[in-house]
């Protein structure tokens, strides 16, 4: 298992107070915490080695380039992608989803087919869709979910026909907590002749993907939820449809000869990433990456489970209170998301409270709106832990929250 | 948090639990509503004039602690007072609420509603806190019909 106390050493944002509290950090599903590897990449690079990559060629450049390839080599190590060529640099997973939008979407969707989505969606894997099948004449459907926020699964199967030319889905939910059964639905969607986006933002950081044993056709996710720096993020597709894309940025690197009337583009992947990347941030991902794999993606996977299965269960002590928890209850259904809804409190208050305790909450609706509404709540508030939350932090923040009911309910 | 002199103390876990003038008057010269998209909070704030006076004022919807408290404390002040009076009311609760010095003139003009001081130590809250305000001062001076906080 795991070595939690060991892992925490590594993060020095984590010994830090707020509001004279230790800092209980539990707003994972927003962004994560750098272990100082990671950190230190950043400084390293800038210190010891920045240059642009690619056209160079002297030392420094030569050493950029390596370490940025070697980093794309590490992503693609890591989803067992075939080659890192299929690796596409992006600022994040949002960026990835719209450029799947623009560049597949605009050529592939013609007026009549038909995508689909779940009810679970980020905003950034349903407004592109939105605006996609809008433009196209396309229909958008929305496979629904049942009371417990799993996937109607019977739905899915009558939702596919020879039409569907998309499926996109989110793996798991970052508003609720759900893990989609993705497998089966990958193969599902196949069967109906259809492509299956996979959006990994809140799966890849915290269990093992194989992107050859899913079959998906395009993945997406981001630096930042993984332990790596913003503004790096990623975009997986298999070769053919990656070959078959136009890009959309164009400019110097993606090119290979150009003229004044004409450009043709350079082989993967340098033909989606016009100008100088995120360089510094792409080797800091490698290095998140490198640490990820060192604790082992199993490993993480195993403890959330269980830090998941502690939570659940002292969760009756909530229930005594009115609190309602979303999401599906089986600790193997959903990831260490937890969101709820306290009666007695409205989300912008209970944010506050734990706040002034050093809790670190997200409230409101997640970006994932329409779902939130469908809950019948205004908003709710949300635990969200990665690889370095201790289960003492769990009974922290059910004690917080214990202690906020009563007083909203009674006074001090 | 839970003291005297924090964001949740007593006077404002009071309004919070027992708004006053909670409800909705019936033929009111104006009704404005307001709303904070980045949390939920939606007011509708109804206006009963004579002349200049506020002989009536009154508010409904739902939203936070301190949003609910900070427009049931806005009402007690504001009902009787000239839509003058309010005005300067309104500028003075927006500097105690970005954390500036007020003088005696302002503390008076602000009556009860100096417990909501605390909200500039909140940065992220201060537009609940100020939503009921705002959609009262666009509702006197003949604004549009639904204020944001945006």
């Amino acid at each position: 298992m795991l070595n939690v106390e060991n892992i925490r050493e590594d993060f020095p944002i984590l010994t830090r107070e707020v509001h004279g509290k230790p800092l209980v950090y539990l707003d994972n599903a927003a962004t994560t915490q750098k272990p100082i590897q990671v950190i230190d990449s950043l400084v390293e690079y800038y210190k010891n080695y920045n240059s642009n990559v690619h056209r160079g060629v002297h030392l420094l450049s030569v050493e950029a380039t390596d370490q940025f390839e070697l980093a794309r080599e590490k992503i693609a190590s890591f989803i067992n992608a075939k080659n890192s060529e299929l690796i596409i640099w992006t600022r994040n997973a949002s960026e990835s989803l719209n450029l799947v939008a623009y560049m597949w979407g605009r050529k592939n969707i013609h007026d009549g087919d038909e995508i689909l989505v779940t009810a679970l969606e980020h905003h950034s894997n349903l407004i592109p869709w939105q605006e996609l099948a809008k433009e196209k004449g396309a229909s958008l459907k929305i496979i629904p979910i049942d009371g417990d926020g799993s996937l109607d699964l019977e739905a899915y199967k009558e939702m596919l026909t020879p039409k569907t030319k998309l499926v996109s889905m989110i793996h798991v939910s970052n508003a609720i907590g759900t893990i989609n059964p993705v497998e089966n639905m990958i193969k599902m969607a196949h069967d109906v002749g259809a492509k299956f986006l996979l959006d990994g933002a809140q799966s890849v950081p915290h269990m093992p993907i194989d992107v050859q044993d899913l079959n998906c056709d395009f993945l997406v996710f981001s630096g930042h939820k993984m332990m790596g720096p913003t503004g790096i993020g990623v975009l997986y597709a298999k070769k053919d449809l990656l070959d078959d894309m136009d890009p959309l940025y164009t400019g110097g690197e993606m090119v290979l000869e150009v003229t004044y009337e004409n450009a043709t583009w350079a082989p993967l992947p340098m033909k989606f990433e016009a100008g100088t990347p995120n360089i510094a941030d792409a080797i800091a991902l490698g290095v998140a990456v490198d640490y990820l794999t060192k604790i082992g993606m199993d490993s993480i996977h195993d403890y959330e489970k269980s830090i998941t299965e502690y939570a659940l269960k002292k969760f009756p002590v909530l229930e005594e209170k009115g609190v309602v928890l979303f999401g599906p209850k089986d600790p193997n259904l959903r990831g260490a998301i937890f969101s709820f809804h306290t009666p007695s409190i409205h989300p912008h208050d209970l944010g506050t409270i734990m706040d002034y305790m050093g809790i670190a909450l997200r409230t409101g609706h997640h970006c994932a709106m329409p779902l939130v509404k469908s809950l019948g709540v205004p908003a709710t508030a949300r635990a969200s832990l990665y690889a370095y939350n201790t289960y003492q932090e769990v009974d922290i923040l059910i004690d917080g929250l214990v202690e906020a009911i009563e007083y909203f309910e009674n006074g001090s | 948090m839970f003291g005297s002199d924090d964001l949740y103390q007593e006077i404002i876990m009071d309004h919070n639990r027992s708004p006053r003038n909670y409800g909705s008057i019936d033929d009111p010269t104006v009704a404005i509503e307001g709303f904070n998209p980045l949390c939920g909070d939606q007011i509708k704030v109804y206006v009963l004039l004579n002349d200049d006076k506020i002989i009536d004022i009154a508010f409904d919807g739902i939203g936070c602690a301190i949003s609910k408290s900070s427009a049931s404390i806005m009402t007690v002040e504001l009902k009787g007072k000239r839509v003058s009076d309010a005005q300067s009311i309104f500028d003075a609760f927006r500097e105690m609420i970005t954390g500036k010095d007020l003088n005696e003139d302002q503390l008076d003009a602000l009556g009860d509603s100096e417990v909501l001081g605390g909200v500039s130590k909140y940065p992220a809250r201060i537009k609940c806190a100020s939503l009921a305000w705002h959609t009262v001062n666009s509702a006197l001076s003949g604004d549009s019909n639904v204020v944001t906080t945006e």
